[in-house]
């Protein structure tokens, strides 16, 4: 076990290197350059002067492989360095970030766990009855709906339903507050999370019940499975102990890889709900070219994907010990 | 004339704005009364603190509230003429030495809220940071003080700025709202500390930031303007996405946005809120003008590019595409109802500005057959913002098509497009901006003088009569000349060589919550930030 999972943590470098090839070249190709950006976006007139003091302070002139060598050390060293934007430490502005994505990521991976796993063992076991048309149903429509598109419609029906109900309209809050010691920042964390989880969430259960449902199906038709009941086991035990355990495989699998995907995907779903998480920064720093922000982002998120990964793949071997030992 | 007569007339007259603020549903006068936070949404999160550094709105709207300037528009009514005042001097100076020397008193008492008193020195060391930066310091509005050419402070309380020549220019730029008031002891140990932190002696003192979230401001107890400002304090929530800062306003989770939305926001916010809803409306100092890359056939031929202005239906589109657009104004170089702008009447003489447009179209399909070009076909490189930039985009496709041109649109992220405008040149038309804080005409309308003067010119022209023209007004002391050079210059750059093509000017809409008083709208979402005025009516 040991050895596969030294095998695992190996593989992460080259990864994470062609992740930080890709993105720093990639950047680069975008014409523009945040100097401009900054002096010229907001159509007043500027001196040429400043255009060139920018770029010699954030160090864009550098040759390339002087830039790409001070990303490489600093990703290895833990230093992230600066923004450009900003000109603060890329950790003081992604900290806070991160918490409230891995606040909403979490909350998500529940709403859609909470879900997906009875809907999709249902489904399953009710095979081809209405309950399973049902779930079926549900779970597309989740699959269909765009995160974002379902968030808009939540914040649009928050506020007419409470303006027709009490003639004032109400919507949830805007703003993240990250002490949680007094009941009112409570309030209004809950208040303000529980929408984005309910949007991604149900998109989220949505794939994950469909995998359990078709997983669950697969095991429930093994020999082992019919050797049980043959045996005169009672159902509940042939589900819950001998049959869910193993379709988990699949669907811990998908979890791992959306709960990753949630740290740095909910671009838009962020911005909906004015969420100051690492998509809406994300999409910052690309439209501002903030290239260092960009940089990190990137790898953060591509380190959340890896270690994630890394976590299936050491529950996938725990689940089924036959592949430790391929 | 008296030159110093003629500077107050120039004050009068650049302070613009009152001619032109529409100030429909101006809120009624009534007694302030002190308490509350303003909560209010920002598009987004400026760059840094440091206001002599930045050029984007989003610095101005949360951090202006920190500060003083030397001079400003005057709160309370910043859309009447003659509004400047002082904010940290004792009394507007009267120009001296032929209008080359203003000389103005700090009031004293003054403090930065580090408990230090704010003297002349401070405002010396600001505005040489602004207008001589030392190597390694950025200061993108340097050129508006072309005509400074020394500024010292001979004791505490007196500041001298001596001019080359006589210019009228200078008062509005020294108003400028970027021009924060900063510490002489502070940038003499860092220059570039600003950049990270706050400390001035405005209104409101520094309360908290939370990076891209908000920043917050209390009540500074020792500002120098007695019983202001009547706010408690204020938060300025960042919120990148029109439709939420929309909602939120809707919601009572902000109570107003400074830069403005349009028309059918203010609409359907009207329609939700009613009566719980005040909306305030004024011309914008902000303007597209469709350049032509002079460097590239056939916009190198003059009568190609009199046929492009002549197509378009400005009057008409001022009409229709001001209900689904942030743009109304008809003007010319100058922004409209400032006194050095063209009345209707002048406008009207102007190729593209005439009454009758089948008139118009008919000359600019003259001009296309006599130049080879009727069936010309070209790309028009546009922003990809909606508004206004692709609303103005496709109307402008529409106007020349109907002379038989066919255009089409290429539409770029900001980054991007600045990059190509500026130094690749890789397009045929393109639509450029012009947005300004204080009205200054004298100086606005630098977009149309040759390009090896300014870096903000991106059609590759050179035209020296109208950099003569340019230079002119700006040295000259007579309001009347100034007028009457505007327009030679203004009919130089927009028909006879028609070199850019002012399309409409911008409009400024704001719907905020009917609890907000004392603040007015003025034509540039840069001016008019710094709250001391503005106060909540909680019995609202």
């Amino acid at each position: 076990m040991y050895q596969y999972i030294l095998k695992r943590i190996l593989l992460m470098i080259p990864t994470l290197f062609g992740a930080a090839v890709l993105v720093f070249f990639l950047l680069r190709l975008i014409p523009g350059d945040i100097c401009e950006l900054r002096l010229a976006g907001s159509g007043g007139f500027f001196d040429q002067a400043a255009l060139n003091t920018c770029r010699a302070e954030i160090g864009i002139n550098d040759p390339m492989i002087v830039q790409f060598g001070k990303f490489v050390w600093g990703f290895v060293t833990f230093d992230l360095g600066k923004s450009m934007w900003t000109n603060r430490p890329i950790v003081e502005e992604i900290g806070l970030r991160f918490e409230l994505s891995l606040m909403i990521a979490i909350l998500a991976t529940i709403t859609a766990t909470i879900i997906a796993i009875p809907l999709g063992t249902i489904s399953a076991i009710k095979q081809d009855t209405w309950i399973d048309y049902a779930v079926r149903g549900f779970s597309i429509a989740g699959i269909a709906m765009p995160s974002f598109w379902l968030g808009i419609l939540i914040i649009l029906g928050i506020l007419f339903t409470t303006q027709w109900w009490s003639g004032v309209p109400w919507m949830p809050p805007i703003e993240y507050r990250p002490d949680w010691t007094s009941w009112d920042n409570i309030k209004n964390n809950l208040a303000l999370l529980i929408w984005p989880a309910l949007a991604t969430g149900y998109r989220y259960s949505a794939v994950a019940t469909r995998m359990t449902r078709s997983a669950l199906l697969d095991v429930l038709r093994e020999d082992y499975i019919r050797t049980a009941r043959a045996k005169g086991l009672v159902e509940r035990l042939i589900i819950v102990r001998h049959s869910l355990k193993n379709a988990m495989l699949p669907v811990v699998t998908v979890i791992g890889i959306e709960f990753a995907f949630l740290m740095g995907g909910l671009v838009v779903t962020e911005q909906v709900f004015n969420l100051n998480g690492l998509g809406r920064l994300f999409v910052q720093s690309v439209s501002n070219h903030d290239y260092t922000m960009t940089q990190a982002l990137v790898m953060v998120v591509v380190s959340v994907f890896v270690f994630t990964n890394f976590v299936v793949d050491v529950l996938y071997a725990w689940l089924d010990p036959r592949i430790r030992y391929r | 004339m008296h030159f110093s007569a003629l500077v107050r007339s120039v004050l009068t007259l650049t302070a613009g704005a009152a001619v032109a603020v529409g100030m429909t549903g101006l809120p009624a006068q009534a007694a302030s009364k002190k308490g509350g936070v303003l909560k209010y949404v920002v598009p987004a999160e400026p760059p840094s603190f440091d206001g002599h550094r930045e050029t984007t709105f989003a610095l101005i709207h949360p951090i202006a509230p920190f500060y003083s300037l030397l001079i400003r528009l005057k709160p309370d009514e910043p859309y009447k003429s003659g509004n400047f005042e002082c904010d940290i001097c004792t009394e507007m100076p009267k120009p001296t030495d032929g209008g080359k020397t203003y000389t103005f008193k700090i009031k004293q008492g003054i403090k930065f809220s580090d408990g230090s008193p704010v003297t002349a020195h401070d405002v010396v060391a600001t505005y040489k940071k602004i207008i001589f930066p030392p190597k390694g310091v950025g200061s993108p509005r340097k050129a508006f003080y072309v005509m400074v050419d020394s500024v010292s402070a001979p004791d505490d309380q007196t500041v001298v700025f001596k001019l080359k020549y006589p210019s009228g220019a200078f008062i509005p730029a020294v108003a400028n709202p970027y021009n924060f008031i900063y510490s002489k002891a502070i940038l003499d140990k860092d220059i570039h500390w600003y950049e990270k932190n706050i400390m001035g002696s405005g209104p409101f003192l520094f309360e908290s930031r939370q990076a891209g979230a908000h920043i917050k401001g209390k009540r500074n107890p020792n500002y120098h303007e007695k019983g202001k400002p009547y706010l408690d304090g204020f938060e300025a929530i960042f919120a990148d996405k029109q439709s939420l800062r929309v909602q939120a306003i809707q919601g009572d989770r902000a109570a107003i946005e400074f830069r403005g939305f349009p028309p059918n926001s203010r609409d359907d916010l009207k329609k939700a809120l009613g009566d719980k809803l005040t909306v305030q409306e004024s011309n914008w100092n902000c303007v597209l003008i469709a350049t032509p890359n002079q460097k590239r056939k056939p916009f190198d031929d003059v009568r190609v590019r009199r046929a492009l202005t002549l197509a378009i239906d400005r009057w008409g589109g001022s009409q229709y595409l001001s209900k689904i657009a942030i743009v109304k104004a008809v003007g010319g170089v100058a922004f409209p109802g400032h006194e050095l702008a063209a009345t209707d009447d002048e406008l009207k003489q102007l190729a593209g500005y005439g009454p009758d447009i089948k008139k118009s179209r008919e000359e600019a399909k003259r001009l296309l057959k006599e130049a080879g070009q009727e069936n010309l076909k070209f790309t028009l490189y546009n922003r990809a913002v909606d508004q206004p930039y692709k609303f103005v985009g496709t109307w402008l496709i529409d106007q020349w098509r109907q002379i038989g041109l066919n255009v089409d649109q290429k539409a770029e992220p900001t980054g991007p497009f600045y990059s190509n405008l500026r130094t690749k040149k890789d397009f045929d038309v393109a639509l450029n901006f012009n947005c300004q804080a204080v009205v200054n005409p004298l100086l606005d309308v630098a977009a149309f003088v040759s390009d090896d003067k300014t870096g903000n010119q991106h059609g590759g022209y050179q035209d020296r009569e109208l950099d003569k023209l340019f230079d002119a007004m700006n040295q000259s002391g007579d309001v009347k000349e100034q007028r009457a050079l505007m327009r030679r210059y203004e009919k130089r750059a927009l028909d006879e060589q028609a070199h850019q093509f002012v399309t409409l000017w911008w409009y400024r809409i704001i719907p905020h919550r009917s609890y907000v008083k004392g603040w007015h709208i003025t034509p540039s979402h840069y001016l008019n930030q710094q709250l001391v005025t503005v106060w909540i009516d909680d019995a609202s």
